[in-house]
């Protein structure tokens, strides 16, 4: 193999040169081309994440392990991270989503705790056009085929439709873990003498190279590359976690690492990178499927195996252990003292790298400029004004873009474990925590439109909408994992992209106190047709100290006072509104709502200060996508009630459609809205209406039965 | 009350069912693995519970590997001696493999994995496991399933309704539950006649499809109906003391 088709660059074949000292043989250059791979080294973002914030005083581990940790209390953490699996699911939809949701489930495991649910956030062409049915059909499918096989429940998750995902669908997969704090499992903590062992499948030729395929734009070439392709099976996968978990329980291990991209040699050099340590490897003694080239069984990426590092004296127990759960399990190689990374075949040592040039690879810096048309974007263009109010929400809850997704989460099992405590589909799914009466709430956010228009602004939005919905919910946010997914980086104007988009995740984090304690970054997601959109997701997590304090939304009885708590209008530039009532051109255009952290802040301490008033009933929900109409669409929906709305002299098309900022609609009983205002005073606060009839009526505007509105949002319009 | 819950590989409503149990007052619980000769306690338990879930990955046909199982000779042998056997899901899916109750269970009709609330109504309140609940009460259990279509002949459906032995069927719900509808018009799955829980002829082996243990616990989502469905073990058992 020459260095190129190990997907090394003329200059990073000559540093490699450089730092060994000669010239490396054809096995070295294959495992340095992967680790050096965008995926394994994120060397062309890696200067980009250190500009998040990693600390905070809910943070135990930050970046750095196989997942993030935060402390939940009671003296439990909670383990999570998010990651893409996006080209996989391009080629083999099934396959590729059923190993990104295997793949994280193991990360989290990785860490020692039990992982306790799933979300994804999936984003698909528009439904009907090129192969975008039978791709999402398939992506849906292998969440809930893995998912509900291995026993952790999918509680939630994004879907989300553009024509710039046709092709190129986006599958980010999230999981999270529940460990004590004193049981927390490291990747760092392996000593020279101790055992490396390799537990789970046998190594196959599947997914050989994976981390390679993922670091370049999918092509008609490579979209036939089955073999990058892996294969997953959830039953091994749940034995593998009853497993790791009795070992942990039993502390028979001293260090452990999952076994994803670039497979045993990613996850073998790694840990004795972070240790400190070398490696050797017997190459003989993995236990194999099938007969294969050394670089193929290093770089394999079979499904279900785990790296543990194990004492000598403890192997018995751990071999006993995976007879009882019939894994295969084996020692592969010994933790050595000389940082080293050796694969021994047959006595012969047929690679010799140091440990360090296998974890570093140099940063890659590519050019930045502004896109030439990011004037353009930023300008709305059109003109403010909606022909037909009723025809324009309408399409705004029950097109693709806003309808129930009901037909994809009735597919996955959302209760298995019994810790779930809000309905798949609600703003924030939400977990009880255990042995307490707190609750543990995520909101998974991204808005491509947004940051398509403006990428500083709109990753900003991303972000404090996250928080948003946390914070009325009633939880404190703990921290954020992020999934970046960008088009190739050596594209000057996608670089910029990507950059601007970081730094405005970033300073929000650091505004509103949110520590990015994991991540994943998903780049050359273009195909011959174009780049996606940037797509930064995130997904906070955050606590609520008693189920009584949990906020939700469609709860709203006849009577009751609305109100709208915020400024009267965020920005119409990015909305749904404009996206498809405004010309319906699907292009995005006009920038959204810029932060404000101080106004960020104050809905913040606020929406908490409220939920913790548990004797005033509420019915809430954060203004989102399609805006405030849509968020007393849903309120009205989901409690079979009627809105009698008063706007007064406002301009109805920016109050009711505009997006973003710290804006919620409350609805309260009369009895109780004296306090509920008191608990806002000295934020704006409107009083929008009366909970009554059988109709959303905005007067002199807009009037729809609540049965129309919800066979829109359930069945969709054309 | 002395309950064994059989953890076969793949199992995943195991932990669920025996917080579900101990969460009601009715332990204890013990966990019994599939390659274990016998369920160990001194007397044997009361009750035995095979959970729901993926045994052996659902690989073949649901429920078809467990069903050679060690453990299964001592549950055939708990069952037939009279003792109170539970399969709740994939746990009914290894009964009727294992011919301890009659039928099969076949893939939806849609073809789709199914996780939904569901509302059954109780057809029998004279067996262990339904003497709390009301004749004819509807009440809500939730599903997850894939293969829950319950099918048999003709001829043997008519048998087995003539002798009652169905205990659970699908039913309307929301604000149509009072009218007490059930039948294969309200099958989630396409159930024939809308089944959804079956006894034996003896009377002591149920299986369903419907979790009770997934609306046992409190403030979480889906009700807590499935409390009825315990206290009902817990009075036929006469320890059950929970007051709400």
């Amino acid at each position: 193999m020459n260095y190129r088709d190990a997907g090394l660059s003329d200059g990073e074949y000559l540093k490699i040169k450089e730092l060994l000292g000669r010239e490396p043989n054809e096995l070295e250059t294959a495992l340095i081309g992967v680790m050096w791979s965008e995926h394994c080294s994120y060397k062309s973002t890696r200067r980009l994440l250190a500009k998040f914030p990693q600390t905070g005083k809910y943070l135990v581990q930050g970046p750095g392990e196989n997942a993030g940790v935060v402390d939940c209390h009671g003296g439990w953490g909670l383990a999570f991270k998010v990651e893409s699996h996006n080209h996989p699911s391009a080629v083999a939809p099934y396959q590729g989503a059923a190993t990104g949701v295997g793949g994280i489930i193991r990360d989290i495991l990785a860490m020692g705790a039990r992982p306790a649910a799933s979300m994804d956030g999936l984003f698909f062409g528009m439904p009907g056009q090129g192969k975008s049915d039978v791709l999402a059909e398939g992506i849906v499918e292998g969440i809930a085929g893995y998912g509900n096989a291995v026993g952790v429940p999918t509680i939630g998750g994004k879907t989300f439709y553009d024509p710039c995902f046709e092709g190129n669908p986006l599958v980010n997969a999230f999981s999270c873990g529940l460990v004590r704090l004193d049981k927390i499992v490291s990747s760092k903590t392996a000593r020279a003498g101790d055992l490396a062992v390799l537990l789970g499948s046998k190594t196959g030729r599947d997914g050989i190279a994976g981390a390679s395929f993922a670091s370049k734009e999918l092509d008609e070439g490579n979209r036939e590359s089955r073999g990058h392709i892996q294969i997953g099976d959830p039953f091994e996968e749940k034995l593998l976690i009853e497993c790791c978990l009795d070992l942990r329980d039993n502390g028979l291990i001293l260090s452990m690492q999952d076994m994803g991209a670039a497979g045993i040699l990613s996850s073998s050099s790694e840990i004795a990178h972070k240790s400190g340590t070398g490696i050797e490897i017997f190459r003989e003694r993995i236990p194999l499927r099938e007969k294969m080239a050394p670089w193929e069984i290093f770089l394999s990426e079979s499904q279900e195996r785990m790296l543990l590092i194990v004492s000598t004296d403890k192997y018995d127990a751990v071999k006993a252990m995976a007879e009882h759960y019939a894994l295969e399990c084996a020692i592969v190689g010994n933790i050595t003292g000389d940082g080293r990374y050796r694969i021994i075949e047959d006595g012969a040592c047929i690679a010799d790298l140091p440990v360090g040039i296998l974890g570093d690879a140099p940063a890659a810096d590519w050019p930045s400029a502004v896109p030439a048309d990011l004037d353009d974007r930023r300008e709305f263009g059109g003109d403010m004004k909606s022909a037909d109010p009723k025809a324009d929400l309408l399409k705004l809850i029950g097109s693709a873009h806003g309808s129930c997704r009901h037909e994809i989460w009735v597919q996955y099992d959302c209760q298995v474990q019994l810790r779930t405590a809000a309905e798949p589909g609600e703003p924030v799914s939400a977990l009880r925590m255990p042995e307490s009466d707190g609750i543990i709430a995520f909101a998974m956010e991204a808005e491509p439109w947004k940051c398509r228009t403006d990428p500083k602004v709109g990753a900003m939005e991303t972000m404090a909408h996250s928080v948003r919905l946390l914070a009325l919910a009633g939880a404190d946010a703990l921290g954020m994992t992020n999934c970046l997914n960008f088009p190739s980086p050596e594209n000057p104007e996608n670089y910029y992209e990507l950059t601007q988009c970081v730094e405005g995740l970033a300073a929000v984090c650091r505004d509103l106190e949110c520590p990015v304690v994991s991540g994943n970054v998903s780049l050359y997601n273009e195909t011959p047709r174009g780049g996606i959109y940037p797509t930064p997701l995130v997904v906070t997590a955050g606590l609520v100290p008693h189920y009584a304090y949990f906020v939700s939304g469609g709860h709203a009885h006849d009577g009751d006072d609305i109100y709208l708590v915020g400024p009267s209008a965020g920005s119409l530039g990015s909305s749904r509104w404009q996206m498809l009532c405004n010309g319906g051109s699907l292009k995005p255009r006009g920038v959204t709502w810029r932060f404000d952290a101080a106004l960020e802040r104050d809905f913040i301490s606020k929406a908490l200060f409220v939920s913790r008033k548990a004797d005033i009933k509420k019915s809430a929900r954060v203004v989102s996508g399609g805006g405030l109409a849509v968020a007393l669409a849903k309120e009205a929906i989901y409690s079979g009630v009627g809105m009698d709305i008063d706007l007064a002299d406002k301009n109805p098309l920016e109050v009711l459609f505009s997006e973003g900022g710290p804006r919620a609609v409350y609805i309260i009983p009369p009895a109780a809205s004296e306090k509920f205002l008191a608990c806002w005073k000295g934020y704006p606060v409107t009083r929008l209406g009366r909970v009554g009839g059988d109709s959303l009526v905005v007067r002199g505007f807009l009037e729809i039965h609540r049965d129309e509105l919800a066979g829109a949002f359930f069945g969709g319009v054309k | 009350m002395r309950t064994a819950v059989v953890v076969f590989p793949g199992s995943n409503c195991d932990r669920d069912v025996a917080r579900a149990i101990l969460d009601c007052g009715l332990g204890p619980v013990d966990m019994v693995w599939h390659d274990d000769d016998d369920f160990k306690s001194h007397d044997g338990p009361d009750l035995v519970v095979l959970p729901g879930g993926f045994s052996y990955g659902d690989y073949l046909r649901s429920g078809a590997l467990a069903a050679k199982s060690r453990i299964m000779k001592a549950v055939r042998e708990h069952a037939d001696s009279g003792g109170l056997l539970l399969g709740i899901c994939n746990g009914f899916q290894i009964l009727t493999e294992a011919r301890l109750l009659p039928g099969t269970l076949m893939p939806n009709n849609n073809l789709r994995f199914i996780c939904a609330p569901c509302h059954v109504r109780v057809e029998r309140n004279d067996t262990p496991f339904t003497k709390a609940f009301k004749e004819g009460q509807v009440v809500q259990f939730p599903i997850a399933h894939h293969q829950g279509l319950y099918f048999l002949p003709p001829d043997d459906l008519s048998a087995l309704e003539s002798r009652g032995q169905v205990v659970f069927r699908y039913a309307a719900g929301g604000k149509c539950a009072d009218c007490g509808d059930a039948g294969e018009a309200y099958s989630p799955n396409g159930s024939v006649n809308g089944i959804a829980g079956i006894i034996n002829k003896r009377g002591n082996v149920l299986g369903l499809m419907p979790h009770p243990e997934r609306s046992t616990l409190k403030n979480l989502i889906r009700g807590t109906d499935g409390r009825i469905f315990w206290q009902s073990l817990g009075e036929y058992f006469d320890v059950w003391r929970d007051k709400g």
